[in-house]
C-alpha cells in the first residue's frame, strides 16, 4: 500500500478491519434535520448582476459534461466534446468545460477530440455503476482507461462492503485503484443514495479520502437520489476537517440531477461558504452534468443581452 | 470492539487547526425594495376604530436605527388616551365582542390571519426598517409565524369547550397588553390572537423604537371589518405602558420585556383581581456533549445567539462545551463567525442586522467591556461597519466564568460566552445556576441523554439538536425570573378564559 504519510496521519497505526471500524466511529455523526435547514438557509441566497454573472461562468469551468449511456457511439461522444470545448458557438467568450466524462469504451474518441484543448477527458471504471466485480478487474479496467488516454478515473466504491461493514476491503479497493491510476486524477463515487444516510456518507467520504481520493464525487446519475445539497454540504464538511488534520485539499464533485443554472448557483453558494475560495476553482469543484449546460448558457445570454432566448439558439449536442 | 483512540483516530474531533474559509466571490447588494411600503410622516393612535390625535398633543420619533434616520413621529399616549382605548375596549366587548359566537369570532381572526400574509412583504418591509433585523428573518421568520398565530387561534375560537373539557370557559374582558421590540408584530400575534380568539378586547402598547408594525396591523383589523374598540393601539413609552398596565378597568395585563419592568409590573399589581402573564429575560444555557454532530451544532449555537442580532430572550447566550472538545469547537465556531453577513438588514444576504437602539448598543457595550475587565477573553472576527447606524460585530468570549457578568447579566446582544464543562451532573448544575430560566439547548447523538437532560434543566422550553425552534402550537414562557404563564397552544387560551360557567 503507497499512502502519502500525512493522509496517514489520521489513521490508526495497525490497519485492521477492527481498528478501520473503530476509526470511523470516531467520525462526527450528522443530524438531518440540521444539515437540510442549513442547506434550505444558505439557498435563499440572492445572487445578482456581476455576481451571478461570475457565478455562471465558474459553473460552465466546472462543469464535467457527461454521457453514460448504453447507446453512447463515437459519434455522440465527439459531437459532445466539441460542445464541451466551445460550449457556445456564437460566443467565444464562454470558457470551455473542465472536462467530458464518458464510459472506458469511449475514451478513445473523446482523447482525440479534445487533443489540444483544455478539456479534460475523465472515464468512470472499476465496474461503473455497480461496482460489483472482483477488485483485480477493476484495477485492469482503470489500468486500460488510463492507457486509453484518460486523464481522470471517476470509480465507484464498493458498497456491498461498506454497508456490509467490511470497510477494509472497501478503503484497500481505493488504494489499489489509486496505484493503478499512475498521474490520472481519481474521483472516488460514494453513490451516496445506496448508503442512505449521512453518517454512512460521512464516514465514506473520510474513508475515501485517506485512501488517496483526489476527489470524493456523490453519485452515479444511475440511483436516485443523486446529487443533493445536503448531502454535498456533508461531503464538504468532511472535506473541510480532512483539510484542517492533514493539510491535504481534496476535491468535491456532486453528479446526477443539477439541470439549471439556479440549482448550480445554489451549489457554488454552499462551497463558497463551506470551504471558501480555496476551493473555487475546477481543480477543487465540478459539477457532473449532461442538460445544465444549456441552462447555465441561456441564462448568461439573458445576463448580457436581458432577453431570454429560444432553447433553439442553444446546441444540442 | 474496543476504539483506538489515540490522538490521530481523532478526525474530525482532536487535530484541527483554525481554518477560516476565505470569500473573495462577493455576493452584489441584493437590496429588498422598499417602494411597496408607504411611511406616514405621522402617526396617530389607533382608537375604537379610528386614528385620532393624541389628547397629551405630544409626538416622539421612531427612527431607523440602520441608518438613524428618523421613519416617523408618533403620537404619546398620556392617561386621558389610555382612558379612552380602556374605554373604547370595554364597550366593545360589552357591545358584543364577548358574547360573539366563537364561529363569528373566528371568521374575523381568519380573515385578519389571511390579510397579514398577502401584506406580508410589505410588513416585512417595515418591520426591518424600524427595528433593524435582516430582511431575510422578518420575510421568513417573523411574518410566517405571525399570519401561522392568527390561523391557530382561528381555529380555537369555536372550540373553546374542547379546550377545557367539562368547563365552560368564558373571556375575561379588557386585555392590557405590553410587548418588546425584538419580535414587534410576532410579540403583537403572540398576544393579540389568543385574547381575540377566546372573546376579549385588546389595547396594546407596543415598544417605543418599533411602533409602526403594530400601526399597520391596526389598518388590516379596520380593513377586515373588526368590530371598532375589540383591537385598540396607544403608542409611547414606559409612561404609556405603566398607565395601560396600571388602568383599574383592564382585566387581564401581558407583559413581554425586561425582569426589571416585570418586577415593577407585579407590584403594582399587587392586591388587584387582575390577571397577569410576565415573559421576562433569559440567560439560556447551550450545553454541547463530545458525541454532538459538531457542524450542526455550530449552525444551532450560531442560530442561537446571532439571530436577530441576540436580541432575543430565549438567546442561547450561554455556551457549555463539554471540555474535551472545547478547543476544537471554539475554533470552528470561530471559523464560522468569519463568514457571517453583518450589514443592510435590507439587504437579503445580510445575516445579522443592525442594533435596535442606540441605548441597547450602550448596554451592549457596556457589558462587554465588563467581560473584558473581568479578564475573559474576547474574540470578533474582522468585520466592517457601515458608518451610520448601530451595530455590534458578533463577539465570543471564552475563558468565562460563572461569576463573570457576562455569565449572568443578559446582554441581549450578539454576544456569546463561552464554558467548559466536564460531566453531565456538571453542566445541569451551571446550566440552571442563573435567575432565569425561559429556555435551554442540548446538543448530543444520544437520545436517553437528552431525556436526563431536559428532565433536569430548569427552563421552559429545551431544544435538542435545535434551537430557536417555534410553533404556535407549541406552550413558552419560563421558570423563575424569566416570568410566568405560558403563551402558544391550548396554555395560551388558559390566560384569557374564567370558568365562572361551571359544568356546561
Amino acid at each position: 500500500m503507497t499512502l502519502t504519510s500525512t493522509r496517514q496521519a489520521i489513521l490508526p497505526d495497525r490497519l485492521t478491519n477492527s481498528t478501520l471500524t473503530s476509526f470511523l466511529r470516531s467520525v462526527p455523526p450528522v443530524d438531518e434535520v440540521a444539515v437540510t435547514e442549513r442547506v434550505a438557509s444558505l439557498s435563499t441566497r440572492s445572487i445578482k448582476k456581476e455576481s451571478k454573472a461570475h457565478a455562471l461562468r465558474m459553473a460552465v469551468t466546472m462543469m464535467d459534461l457527461t454521457t453514460l449511456e448504453g447507446m453512447d457511439t463515437p459519434g455522440k461522444v465527439i459531437q459532445m466534446s466539441s460542445k464541451a470545448i466551445r460550449p457556445d458557438p456564437t460566443d467565444p467568450s464562454i470558457p470551455s468545460v473542465a472536462a467530458v466524462c464518458v464510459y472506458p469504451a469511449m475514451v478513445p474518441y473523446a482523447r482525440q477530440a479534445v487533443e489540444g484543448t483544455s478539456v479534460k477527458v475523465a472515464s468512470v471504471a472499476t465496474y461503473f455503476p455497480s461496482g460489483q466485480a472482483d477488485i483485480a478487474l477493476k484495477v485492469e479496467e482503470t489500468r486500460q482507461v488510463v492507457e486509453a488516454g484518460a486523464d481522470e478515473v471517476d470509480m465507484v466504491i464498493n458498497r456491498g462492503a461498506f454497508l456490509s461493514g467490511d470497510y477494509y476491503r472497501v478503503f484497500d479497493e481505493i488504494v489499489r485503484v489509486k496505484e493503478a491510476c499512475g498521474d490520472a486524477h481519481l474521483k472516488v463515487i460514494l453513490e451516496t443514495g445506496e448508503l442512505e444516510t449521512f453518517d454512512n456518507v460521512r464516514r465514506a467520504s473520510v474513508l475515501a479520502m485517506a485512501a488517496g481520493a483526489d476527489f470524493i464525487k456523490t453519485s452515479t446519475g444511475k440511483v436516485s437520489p443523486a446529487a443533493t445539497l445536503p448531502v454535498t454540504l456533508v461531503m464538504l464538511e468532511a472535506i473541510r476537517d480532512f483539510w484542517a488534520a492533514t493539510g491535504i485539499k481534496v476535491g468535491m464533485k456532486p453528479a446526477g440531477g443539477i439541470r439549471t443554472a439556479k440549482d448550480a448557483i445554489r451549489y457554488l453558494v454552499v462551497l463558497n461558504e463551506t470551504l471558501g475560495q480555496e476551493w473555487m476553482s475546477p481543480d477543487w469543484f465540478r459539477i457532473g452534468a449532461s442538460s445544465l449546460l444549456n441552462d447555465v448558457l441561456m441564462q448568461i445570454r439573458w445576463l448580457e443581452t436581458g432577453r431570454y432566448q429560444s432553447p433553439d439558439y442553444f446546441t444540442k449536442d | 470492539m474496543e476504539p483506538e483512540t489515540t490522538e490521530k483516530t481523532q478526525v474530525g474531533t482532536r487535530k484541527a487547526e483554525v481554518v477560516t474559509p476565505r470569500i473573495e466571490w462577493e455576493y452584489a447588494p441584493s437590496r429588498e425594495s422598499t417602494d411597496i411600503v408607504e411611511v406616514a410622516d405621522r402617526y396617530e393612535l389607533f382608537i375604537d376604530g379610528e386614528y385620532r390625535k393624541p389628547k397629551s398633543g405630544k409626538y416622539f420619533p421612531t427612527i431607523n436605527p440602520a441608518t438613524e434616520e428618523e421613519l416617523a413621529e408618533v403620537a404619546e399616549a398620556g392617561p386621558e388616551d389610555v382612558d379612552a382605548a380602556v374605554e373604547a375596549a370595554r364597550a366593545a366587548f360589552e357591545d358584543g365582542w364577548g358574547r360573539m359566537p366563537g364561529s363569528e369570532r373566528a371568521k374575523y381572526i381568519f380573515r385578519i390571519a389571511r390579510m397579514i400574509q398577502e401584506r406580508s412583504r410589505e410588513l416585512a418591509v417595515l418591520e426591518t426598517l424600524d427595528g433593524g433585523k435582516p430582511i431575510k428573518e422578518s420575510r421568513d421568520v417573523d411574518l410566517p409565524q405571525v399570519a401561522a398565530n392568527f390561523f391557530y387561534y382561528a381555529g380555537w375560537a369555536d372550540k373553546l369547550e374542547y379546550a377545557f373539557p367539562g368547563f365552560r370557559p368564558e373571556p375575561l374582558g379588557v386585555a392590557g397588553q405590553v410587548i418588546p421590540w425584538n419580535f414587534p408584530l410576532l410579540m403583537l400575534a403572540w398576544k393579540v390572537a389568543p385574547a381575540l380568539a377566546t372573546g376579549n378586547t385588546v389595547v396594546l402598547k407596543p415598544a417605543e423604537t418599533t411602533p409602526l408594525t403594530a400601526l399597520a396591523f391596526a389598518e388590516i383589523t379596520a380593513e377586515a371589518g373588526l368590530p371598532p374598540g375589540v383591537f385598540n393601539v396607544v403608542t409611547g413609552a414606559g409612561e404609556t405602558g405603566a398607565a395601560l398596565t396600571g388602568h383599574p378597568d383592564v382585566d387581564k395585563v401581558a407583559f413581554t420585556g425586561s425582569t426589571e419592568v416585570g418586577k415593577l409590573i407585579q407590584s403594582q399589581l399587587a392586591g388587584t383581581e387582575k390577571r397577569l402573564t410576565l415573559e421576562l429575560g433569559g440567560k439560556a444555557a447551550h450545553v454541547i456533549f463530545d458525541d454532538a454532530p459538531i457542524d450542526q451544532a455550530i449552525e444551532g449555537v450560531v442560530n442561537g445567539i446571532f439571530f436577530n442580532q441576540g436580541h432575543v430572550c430565549c438567546a442561547g447566550s450561554r455556551l457549555f462545551v463539554q471540555e474535551n472538545i472545547h478547543d476544537f469547537f471554539v475554533d470552528k465556531l470561530k471559523a464560522r463567525l468569519a463568514t457571517l453577513r453583518v450589514g443592510d438588514p435590507l439587504d437579503k444576504n445580510t445575516d445579522v442586522g443592525a442594533i435596535n437602539s442606540r441605548q441597547q448598543l450602550e448596554k451592549i457595550r457596556e457589558l462587554v467591556e465588563a467581560g473584558v475587565e473581568e479578564g475573559a477573553e474576547i474574540y470578533q472576527p474582522p468585520c466592517e461597519l457601515p458608518s451610520q447606524g448601530y451595530w455590534f460585530v458578533p463577539t465570543l468570549f471564552t475563558g468565562v466564568s460563572q461569576s463573570h457578568r457576562i455569565a449572568q447579566e443578559e446582554i441581549f446582544g450578539p454576544v456569546l460566552s463561552i464554558m467548559s464543562f466536564r460531566t453531565p451532573a456538571e453542566a445541569v448544575e451551571k446550566a440552571n445556576n442563573t435567575p432565569y430560566g425561559l429556555s435551554a439547548g442540548v446538543w448530543t447523538s444520544k437520545g436517553s441523554r437528552i431525556l436526563w437532560m431536559a428532565d433536569r434543566m430548569k427552563a421552559g422550553v429545551v431544544w435538542a439538536n435545535t434551537y430557536n425552534k417555534f410553533d404556535p402550537a407549541s406552550p413558552f414562557g419560563g421558570y423563575k425570573e424569566s416570568g410566568f404563564g405560558r403563551e402558544g397552544g391550548r396554555h395560551g387560551l388558559l390566560n384569557y378564559v374564567k370558568h365562572t360557567g361551571g359544568r356546561s
